[in-house]
């Protein structure tokens, strides 16, 4: 074959870019399924207790209602390991807003009205929908999300901490977030005798597929999932959630296609949130700034359908060297719904609570933020012992500074006014386990002299069809318009999510190997394809399991710079840098885009994002996004994400680190330390809004006060 | 027209009482419809007309990923009845790549391909709608909350900075975060388009 230059590396232009800019691209709602109908969910009302009662009869006396579904008439399914998506199996209510009926009619318009008439009564249990420290019902989890321990320790933390000549014990906390994809959760299910298909919005179409076939009870394969194109997931997408299964249920039971597109109002308590978190981190230092103690305790919610709980203190453990150690989750299960994977799960809301507690242990040691954390760099992974794959988080700072404009910086607060304006600097160091996951993939040469590579991945904005694209034009040594890429289908065969990260090194392990075996195999035929093409498939799994003992993780420096206005307390963040160390990156386009978005939101959660949680409703008073604020293009400024050049051959044949969730760690406490330098005020709260802020500023205009515009 | 039986309480009333027959003018074509009077034009488009490049985000106009061109202006499309667009010239993100030049996509829809202006592609549909109107209604010199005068309005849209762009979209979101990509897409189309701007309507604004 012929020797081309290389397109990993490349700024390639998204591959289904042209179909996205011309509403060409199919998300799952929108494929042409002849003879669907349209199902609506009524949700309950009542945070818990019991359903009495459902009349259908003023819901079916409308016409074109097709069936009212409850408890009672649809299938049985199988027992699950997440409970929430026992959809109709029994007349309990574990929640206010879980689904107790739905209505399937002829169109999207005569279903909503029919859910409406749907009258379900309930008898009501007493609920506690609180998150309370010192609830004795709070326990401590063997092991959390991502299967890691619930609580570590090493040598002797309390001693440590009263030994220590200066001590930072401050609590943080964080509310209930949501994923807010664009795309609301979308299906449309047809059955075809024990076959069903499932045009889902989907992160991950093979595991999906395999979850969905077992909750029905079918076998492996006679579920098919179709997920093209989604939009957007950030966790939200990487399991089935209620309105999926809702669609199968019902198409199961009035026998036609069902469609079923959980409003937007619906999606705050159908598909998943991010628990509130409650952490207190007490620090123990020596004058130089030398950690000796670092104690991470994070409290999170659950409901009492299942004992989810997220990886809060998981980057704590990686992050910075000290003798004595102890990081603990808690957590309380109470009659909300369940929380469940959002964009960097555990790690954002963590890394808030122990990068604030930095800053502020640098505040009181007098010690510039950087040198604090260059001081307590660890030589190998502090928890585990074993050598870092690489780190480099060092090299983060200290060119993130280099390109921000850090030197020079006068550390006290409040010096920098600008007419109504205070303006400062922050930065905050960011990590995120480089995960991978074994993945199969197939690699064909067609007669024609194209080649098509086959893999159950998704594409929800990651720019990974584009970037496995690269990979396998590389292996196979042709253009990229010589390879067609297929993704998005159940039925490439086993593949992990785009979820933790993993996605790009998962998959682009099993095409590249798929690639590489279909090279030799054209070398062993002289390049002759016989007429229906030669295929080859890969399996990783024996390469992912025999990969050595190393902490594998990528890092980065986030730094802000804000302004805040001395009167309303209002925070501007003009300008996010940030600057990272995440292996071989792939397509500089896509994957500057990806981080550039992970501190979007990490921006949006700093200063908007707060679900306000109700406690006598058991439920979130904002339902939508009038009232959950996520970041606009006004609040969006200049945003700026860079790299350092990383070699690392401990990770995958492609040397990269999954960036999904790294650019969302750290932004927050970056925001807020850049708020303090700004003000002297600590905000220690999330989001940052402006009564908080406002709160510590002095009472009347501050010196230097000129009435000017307050809102660019 | 058929309507509800005289003295019908709204309970009693069936869904089918409430159709019309009627047409609706999109991207240069005459499409007609019988529909519910209830349908939006978002849904008309999607569920009906088999157009949809216009998304459901919210359905209650707060993330503008529906927005439509009617009679060139930008318009959340979840927010207007079907049968109340009659007449009316709509463009969806389907019509759009004709606007400019036949069989070529508008510079906008180069401009976000150029810089990476999306990511999951939900939100993109409407931004672009919402640009392409956002710059219609610069050239006739409207302000914006970002304006530093607001008697005065604009000049041509290539004069809009960042900040005036950002204001003017806030109407669109995108939470993949794409916002950079976008903004740099429109500045750049602005700037090409400023010569060939519509003259303009007075710093209050159009008749509308």
């Amino acid at each position: 074959m012929t020797t081309l230059q290389r397109t990993v590396g490349a700024e390639v232009t998204r591959v289904e870019g042209r179909e996205k800019v011309t509403g060409a691209a199919l998300y799952a709602y929108e494929y042409p399924v002849p003879d669907a109908l349209y199902a609506w969910a009524v949700q309950s009302t009542v945070p818990r207790g019991t359903v009495r009662a459902v009349d259908p009869a003023a819901a079916l006396s409308l016409p074109g209602v097709v069936a009212v579904l409850d408890s009672r008439n649809v299938v049985r399914l199988r027992p699950t390991d997440t409970p929430e998506l026992a959809v109709l199996q029994s007349p309990e209510v574990a929640y206010r807003g879980q689904i107790v009926a739905a209505v399937v009619a002829d169109t999207f318009e005569t279903a909503r009205q029919a859910a409406a008439a749907v009258r379900v009564e309930y008898d009501v249990d007493d609920h506690d929908a609180e998150l309370t420290d010192g609830d004795p019902r709070i326990f401590v989890p063997d092991t959390v999300n991502g299967g890691y321990p619930g609580h570590t320790e090493t040598g002797d933390v309390e001693a440590a901490l009263a030994a220590a000549p200066v001590v930072l014990d401050a609590t943080y906390t964080t509310p209930p977030e949501h994923t807010a994809t664009m795309e609301p959760h979308a299906t449309i299910a047809v059955w075809d005798g024990d076959t069903l298909t499932l045009y889902n919005g989907d992160q991950g179409p093979w595991m999906t597929a395999a979850r969905v076939a077992e909750l029905f009870g079918l076998p492996e394969g006679a579920v098919r999932i179709v997920a093209d194109h989604t939009g957007g997931g950030f966790g939200s997408k990487a399991i089935p959630r209620p309105p999926t299964v809702l669609a199968a249920l019902a198409a199961r039971a009035v026998g036609r296609p069902v469609k079923v597109a959980a409003t937007r109002q619906q999606m705050f308590t159908m598909v998943s949130y991010r628990t509130p978190t409650r952490q207190r981190i007490r620090l123990g230092a020596e004058r130089d700034g030398r950690l000796t103690a670092i104690w991470h305790d994070a409290l999170q919610q659950s409901s009492t359908l299942t004992p989810y709980c997220e990886q809060t203190v998981t980057c704590t453990r990686v992050m910075y060297a000290a003798r004595h150690r102890r990081t603990t989750h808690r957590l309380a299960q109470l009659d909300v719904p369940t929380p469940s994977w959002m964009r960097a799960p555990g790690e954002a809301p963590g890394m808030f609570a122990l990068e604030s507690a930095m800053d502020e242990l640098a505040v009181e040691l007098g010690m510039d933020p950087i040198d604090l954390r260059v001081a307590n760099e660890p030589a190998r992974d502090p928890e585990t012992g074993h050598p870092f794959s690489s780190r480099n988080l060092v090299a983060c700072l200290r060119e993130g500074a280099a390109r921000f404009g850090w030197a020079g910086r006068d550390p006290a607060p409040g010096r920098r006014r600008e007419g109504r304006w205070l303006a400062g600097t922050g930065v905050a160091a960011c990590n995120y386990p480089a995960l991978t996951w074994p993945s199969t993939a197939t690699a064909r040469a067609e007669p024609g002299g194209g080649f098509t590579v086959r893999i159950a991945a998704a594409d929800i904005g990651t720019g990974a069809r584009t970037a496995l694209t690269q990979v396998a034009a590389d292996e196979l040594g042709v253009a990229i318009d010589r390879v067609t890429l297929d993704i998005g289908r159940s039925a490439y065969g086993q593949a992990p999510w785009a979820g933790g990260s993993m996605g790009l090194s998962s998959w682009g392990w099993a095409v590249s190997k798929a690639c590489r075996a279909l090279v030799k195999r054209l070398d062993e035929v002289s390049g002759a394809i016989p007429p229906d093409g030669l295929e080859v498939r890969a399996d990783t799994a024996e390469d992912v399991e025999a990969r050595r003992a190393f902490s594998r993780h990528a890092y980065g420096a986030q730094f802000a710079e804000v302004r805040v206005d001395a009167v309303t307390g209002q925070v501007r963040v003009d300008r996010l840098l940030g600057m990272f160390a995440a292996g071989r990156v792939i397509n500089p386009r896509t994957a500057g885009s990806q981080l550039r978005g992970g501190m979007c939101m990490g921006l949006s959660t700093a200063l908007y994002e707060n679900l306000e949680t109700d406690p006598r409703f058991g439920d979130f008073a904002n339902h939508d996004l009038a009232t959950y604020h996520i970041a606009a293009h006004a609040d969006v400024r200049d945003v700026q994400a860079h790299w350092l050049e990383e070699d690392d051959d401990e990770l995958n044949p492609m040397g990269s680190k999954g960036i999904g969730e790294l650019g969302i760690v750290g932004t927050a406490a970056a925001i807020a330390n850049a708020v303090y330098h700004a003000t002297g005020v600590r905000v220690r709260d999330l989001p940052i809004t402006v009564e908080r802020v406002r709160a510590g500023l002095p009472a009347g205009p501050p010196a230097g006060f000129s009435a000017g515009p307050s809102t660019r | 027209m058929r309507g509800a039986p005289p003295g019908a309480r709204l309970w009693d009333v069936t869904a089918h009482a409430f159709h019309s027959d009627f047409a609706l003018r999109v991207n240069g074509a005459d499409r007609p419809l019988t529909l519910d009077h209830r349908v939006t034009l978002l849904d008309a488009l999607r569920e009906h007309l088999a157009l949809t490049g216009a998304k459901k985000g919210c359905d209650h106009g707060q993330c503008g990923a529906c927005t439509v061109l009617i009679d060139g202006e930008r318009v959340n499309s979840c927010l207007v009845f079907a049968v109340a667009a009659q007449g009316r010239d709509i463009t969806t993100i389907e019509g759009v790549a004709g606007l400019a030049a036949p069989e070529e996509l508008h510079p906008l829809q180069r401009a976000f391909l150029d810089h990476d202006g999306f990511q999951c592609g939900y939100c993109t549909p409407g931004q672009i709608c919402s640009a392409i109107g956002a710059l219609t209604e610069a050239a006739r010199g409207w302000p914006s909350h970002a304006t530093a005068d607001l008697a005065a309005g604009v000049g041509a849209p290539g004069e809009l900075d960042a900040d005036e762009i950002r204001e003017r979209m806030s109407g669109n979101l995108c939470r993949c975060g794409a916002y950079p990509g976008i903004v740099a897409a429109i500045r750049e189309v602005a700037g090409a388009d400023g010569g060939g701007a519509p003259a303009r309507a007075g710093a209050a604004g159009g008749a509308r």
